[in-house]
């Protein structure tokens, strides 16, 4: 921050500046987290009656419920998948259109232009080319002799869900990548170039090693939105189902707090996704400050 | 000539890249270009059809058609735009405020409000949605435009980024202003503001676009169908997604729920790719 002395003196004026901010934080960040952290230790019954407090109950509960573990576990698989399937496509498409090529500008509006989409809207997308009956992948598939129903078979229900969030991730990742390599100097690509290095080699040995603060953000930043901003996406196109194959803990939260009203248990899963949030940050922000000092 | 190759690999590879990017939104294309029934039978072409006008034009006024109920698309897409400009433009004055207060002012408690307004960054709504939700409900938000935006008005991410900008300037030029009699409003207002337009034009295009595509609140908290947003608007059209149903009507409405954003990310291309670039920082 700022070294020195205050710029400014003034007793009331910094608190009138903050209070926007803070009173909606106030209201709609740590009230209802607080509230969330309350509910989980206590157990109501089912009419609303009794309430009282049952300390770490709801999450032994929780964590011997073979649904949540079964959505604990996709998620982990879920979020691996479009993790690594986003960043590696993104990072080809990257070093290609970094390539002094015709027509490089025009590559890089078509290849940005998906990240101004909702994930729900790239599910819509997705849906009306692999709808069963009607879409027009989902028949060619089954014209050559695939039994394509992803209502009805969960490995396939997995797979569209994931192919939507990559595909509206590949932008988000792609405009990064691009960043980084642009800061690269181009002096010591040459200098690895004139010492005999093929281009496979620079890429490995000069250009993804400097790449790597990059990576690890994105690492970062695409496991939150596999867990958290995919809602989207599967309420659009799955709603969980079939059966729990595209339940992620999420979107089980908003099932069971939303639809089922089981206040205490999904206050108990609140309080697990805020910690691995929470966790997520904090690896964050670690490599971040290390990243100040590199660079 | 092994440059020549190198850069004919280039070309096919980003060519691929996009036309499967490109893909989904031309079918979306030329679904909202024909009638409900070649679709509905499973034989819908790889070419647009000629049923362009009528189906935007139903999707604009009514939003219903025979096998679907819907919102007519002026309604959903003007409240979408409200509520985008509304976050985006409240949370750039949320923000450069609590930022101006946090960089240039010492105040006791001061710590402990930037670790608060930090802290909001672990809290995304889909991990509160319960609580969240009765918040709202308790303060009778629900189906409200303010129930809808103020929850939405604050981020660490702007502030975070406005303090960055702010802690830039000069401090040559605050002494300056102070010599020459400004006050701290009229710093905000004439120095520190000209000085973070940039930023301030980055961060727009990156809300708006937030703005746009919210999707979980919105669906929480209103139900009455004249309070769609466009986004949930659709999802809610295609309700079980069956094959009878008026999936051009479906896609039209789509065509033009991308539109909005994605003309604003490509006009102010180069605003976003600073901006996202910049807010990580």
């Amino acid at each position: 921050m700022v070294t020195g002395a205050p710029v400014f003196k003034n007793k009331f004026l910094p608190y009138l500046l903050v209070a926007p901010q803070i009173a909606v934080t106030g209201v709609f960040f740590v009230w209802p987290a607080a509230q969330a952290i309350q509910q989980a230790v206590l157990r109501s019954d089912p009419f609303g009656l009794r309430t009282r407090f049952v300390g770490l109950e709801n999450f032994k509960v929780l964590f011997s419920d073979p649904y949540y573990l079964g959505a604990i576990r996709l998620s982990f698989l879920f979020a691996a998948a479009v993790t690594l399937i986003a960043l590696g496509v993104a990072l080809l498409l990257a070093v290609m259109a970094h390539r002094p090529l015709k027509g490089a500008r025009v590559y890089k509006t078509l290849l940005i232009w998906p990240y101004a989409l909702a994930p729900a809207m790239a599910a819509v997308l997705w849906l009306f080319l692999f709808q069963p009956s009607i879409g027009i992948v989902a028949r060619a598939l089954q014209g050559i002799g695939i039994h394509w129903n992803y209502t009805l078979n969960g490995g396939q229900a997995f797979f569209l869900v994931v192919l939507a969030s990559v595909w509206k991730l590949v932008s988000y990742n792609f405009i990064f990548f691009l960043a980084g390599l642009q800061a690269i100097p181009r002096s010591l690509l040459e200098a690895a170039r004139v010492d005999g290095a093929s281009s496979r080699r620079v890429f490995w040995s000069v250009v993804f090693p400097l790449l790597t603060p990059t990576t690890f953000f994105l690492l970062v930043m695409n496991t939150v939105y596999a867990f958290i901003d995919t809602f989207g996406v599967i309420d659009a196109l799955t709603k969980g189902g079939p059966g729990k194959a595209t339940e992620t803990m999420v979107y089980k939260l908003f099932v069971d707090g939303y639809k089922n009203f089981q206040i205490n248990s999904s206050a108990a899963q609140s309080v697990v996704l805020m910690a691995l949030v929470i966790l997520l940050t904090a690896v964050q922000f670690r490599f971040i400050e290390r990243r100040v000092h590199y660079a | 000539m092994r440059e020549l190759r190198q850069h004919g690999l280039a070309h096919l590879v980003l060519i691929v890249g996009i036309a499967l990017l490109l893909f989904p939104l031309y079918m979306a294309f030329v679904g909202s270009t024909h009638d409900a029934a070649t679709i509905g039978r499973g034989r819908l072409p790889l070419t647009p059809g000629s049923h362009m006008a009528e189906n935007y034009i139903q999707a604009w006024n009514y939003g219903t058609g025979e096998r679907v109920a819907g919102t007519p698309v002026r309604i959903m897409m003007a409240n979408s735009l409200a509520m985008a400009l509304a976050i985006a433009v409240g949370k750039i004055v949320v923000s450069v405020l609590a930022a101006y207060a946090v960089v240039f002012f010492r105040f006791p408690g001061r710590m402990f409000f930037f670790w608060l307004i930090f802290l909001t960054l672990m809290l995304p709504l889909e991990v509160r949605i319960i609580p969240s939700y009765k918040v709202a409900s308790d303060l009778r938000l629900l189906n409200t435009f303010a129930g809808l935006t103020l929850p939405l008005l604050v981020s660490a991410t702007g502030t975070l980024l406005f303090r960055q900008v702010f802690l830039t300037v000069p401090r040559e030029l605050l002494d300056a202003a102070k010599i020459d009699g400004a006050g701290p409003l009229r710093v905000l207002f004439s120095v520190i503001l000209p000085l973070s337009r940039p930023s301030i034009a980055a961060l727009f295009v990156i809300l708006f676009v937030y703005g746009w595509n919210q999707y979980l609140w919105p669906l929480l908290i209103t139900t009455d169908p004249r309070m769609n947003t466009i986004v949930i608007g659709i999802v809610k059209m295609l309700g079980t997604s069956e094959a009878m149903m008026d999936w051009n009507l479906v896609m039209a409405t789509t065509v033009m729920a991308l539109a909005v954003p994605v003309v604003v990310v490509l006009l102010l291309q180069r605003w976003l790719v600073k901006g996202l670039v910049e807010a990580e920082k």
